[in-house]
């Protein structure tokens, strides 16, 4: 079977040595990890990898199905194309937003950012005691206004009666 | 701090990049006043002033596990406090304080960049090549930044091993 690149999800709850069990199963496969991320959502175990293998989806999911016994975790496998390169982007910027919890806030202050045709490249959130707290990592397109985005942004963090800080990011090659 | 000695002129030295193991091998201590280290000092400025936006090189740089770089900010758009073109032997961070978070990247490494928190207000000490002068430098903003980058070069130190939580590390997207 040819190489191919199988995004692998997995979901459940935490304990000590998922990603070891994981990642061993597919070295087991011989197959090599690429771009992976993993975090923890309200104490939930959440991942996904890029697996560069000639295994298959039935392959890794065979590989990794012992895991799942017992139904702690959740795993899914599926075979990436190759992304179709999209225009290059512009500068980037930090996205900052925090307020009292209530619905829509990522909603309305991401719509703000696509409308200004910026990508979300990183974006976490987190709710703690009625906090709600937003960061992302956003490419403007070239031609861009930041000035204009950055009023939308405020003006929809004002009716949602948050604080929003839009500020770029710098790269130094040292 | 007293002025860089004029230095032979230098070759132009290829620039290896991670993961090549010099530039995790610490620096050997060297003879400032060696007409190796001076040599090696020469091919440092010499490649620096051919490499666009580079700010700073160290010895592992170019393949030597020493503790030698050059660096000059001058110009440079985030830079306050400037000493021009300089080099350093056996340099050391004598304190590093006013820690911010910036994303740096480096000529060997050029596929990322890294989220590292380095001193704003720095004092440095090393020696001066050719007389082997020690000095005392006291900088800040980028200069303190970019020379904390270059002498953990000669410690065999990259930023990616000073970068600030699992996420810190990103594609690098900007090439000078």
């Amino acid at each position: 079977m040819r190489d191919e690149i199988i995004a692998v999800t997995v979901l459940g709850h935490d304990r000590p040595g998922i990603v070891a069990d994981v990642t061993g199963a597919l070295a087991d496969l011989h197959g090599n990890l690429e771009d992976s991320t993993m975090t923890l959502l309200r104490g939930h175990f959440a991942m996904v990898l890029l697996v560069h293998t000639g295994a298959g989806v039935e392959g890794v999911e065979a590989a990794l199905r012992p895991l799942c016994a017992g139904g702690a975790l959740v795993i899914n496998a599926r075979v990436l194309e190759e992304p179709t390169p999209g225009p290059a982007p512009g500068p980037s910027y930090a996205l900052r937003v925090h307020g009292a919890d209530r619905p829509g806030i990522v909603a309305t202050i991401t719509a703000v950012v696509a409308r200004h045709g910026a990508n979300i490249i990183d974006l976490g959130t987190r709710l703690v005691e009625g906090l709600y707290v937003l960061t992302a990592e956003l490419e403007l397109p070239v031609d861009a206004s930041v000035v204009g985005l950055e009023s939308e942004l405020r003006g929809a963090a004002d009716e949602l009666g948050v604080e929003v800080h839009l500020s770029p990011i710098d790269d130094d090659l040292l | 701090m007293p002025a860089m000695p004029l230095l032979p002129p230098g070759a132009v030295r290829p620039v290896v990049r991670a993961p090549d193991p010099v530039l995790s091998t610490p620096g050997q201590d060297v003879d400032p006043t060696d007409a190796t280290t001076i040599e090696l000092v020469a091919d440092l400025l010499a490649t620096q002033l051919v490499s666009p936006g580079c700010v700073g090189l160290a010895a592992q740089q170019v393949g030597v596990a020493a503790r030698v770089f050059s660096v000059d900010v001058s110009g440079h758009a985030k830079t306050r406090t400037c000493h021009g073109l300089f080099a350093l032997c056996n340099a050391v961070v004598v304190s590093a304080t006013r820690r911010e978070r910036g994303r740096e990247g480096c000529m060997s490494v050029p596929d990322f960049t890294g989220d590292v928190a380095r001193g704003r207000r720095l004092v440095a000490r090393g020696q001066l090549p050719l007389t082997g002068q020690w000095v005392e430098i006291t900088t800040d903003g980028f200069e303190a930044v970019a020379l904390q980058h270059e002498i953990d070069h000669t410690n065999g130190l990259l930023f990616l091993d000073r970068v600030s939580g699992a996420h810190g590390i990103h594609p690098r997207r900007t090439y000078l």
